[in-house]
């Protein structure tokens, strides 16, 4: 079983990397790059790395590519404007998949949040590997933990002195050439 | 257990793909793209051999990187954004000035 899933999972991440850099348009470009993580992170998951793999979905997935998002359409570039399926065709599909959520939801809620019979005896093991990554992250490599700390610092008060751009520069029409 | 060697091939398929972006694409955006995917790469090889020596310091590692991965992220993102308040574009093939 392991073995197919990993196939699968390998499949999809080879082929949404190829979408990510074949694609004319960024948009969907970064979309391909949120299926990309979605699939390594369910590589993680097979390797028994569950921490890493919910770190993955929501750093990677959730908070980076929110990121991207956000500058692209920040940027507005009109370029590559998209033709190919009709505004009708992609409504209905986003009706579809939406009430295939929905309907998911539902019944995982009917049945108590869980898919299949819960197993009695599964104990630490099958939930994670977070407790142990916290404690050798809090002994041996605190060190470097708290000197990321300080990475996160410098790039945030960077980040926001490199956005903010220059200040009050008379605009006199000579940039660029 | 999943073999070592194929989550090695997986990694280099994927970093070559990055490789390949950066050096194709002309637009900056998808260029950072394709270097989160090479960062990605990198850390499915850190959890490939820490799974397979049965250690846990790889995970911590790419635990590392993805911190890493998140300010440069910002900070990279920042400085397109002002690139393209300066040169109105985002195409690193416009962006020549330091070009004699």
């Amino acid at each position: 079983m392991v073995p197919y899933l990993f196939l699968g999972f390998a499949g999809l991440l080879v082929a949404t990397a190829l979408m990510v850099v074949l694609h004319r348009n960024p948009i969907t470009s970064a979309l391909f790059l949120v299926l990309a993580f979605v699939s390594l992170a369910g590589i993680y998951v097979l390797l028994h790395a569950e921490f890493l793999g919910m770190v993955q979905i929501l750093v990677y997935a959730g908070a980076i590519m929110v990121l991207f998002l956000f500058v692209i359409m920040y940027l507005n570039l009109q370029h590559d404007v998209e033709r190919g399926v009709q505004i009708a065709v992609r409504r209905g599909i986003g009706w579809a998949l939406g009430a295939l959520l929905l309907l998911s939801g539902g019944a995982l809620l009917s049945r108590g949040w869980s898919l299949g019979p819960v197993k009695a005896d599964s104990g630490l093991e099958g939930i994670g590997n977070a407790a142990a990554i916290g404690q050798t992250l809090y002994s041996r490599y605190l060190f470097p933990f708290e000197v990321t700390s300080i990475l996160l610092l410098v790039a945030m008060v960077g980040a926001i002195i490199i956005a903010k751009g220059q200040p009050a520069q008379p605009d006199d029409g000579t940039e660029g050439e | 257990m999943i073999p070592l060697s194929w989550l090695i091939a997986l990694s280099a398929i994927v970093f070559v793909i990055g490789v390949v972006g950066v050096l194709v694409r002309r637009n900056a955006l998808v260029i950072f793209m394709s270097i989160e995917l090479m960062l990605n790469a990198a850390n499915l090889a850190f959890v490939a051999f820490a799974r397979h020596q049965n250690s846990i310091d790889g995970q911590i590692f790419v635990f590392f990187v993805m911190t890493v991965a998140a300010a440069e992220v910002a900070i990279g993102l920042a400085i397109i954004v002002n690139l393209f308040r300066l040169r109105e574009t985002i195409f690193v093939d416009e962006i020549n000035l330091l070009k004699g």
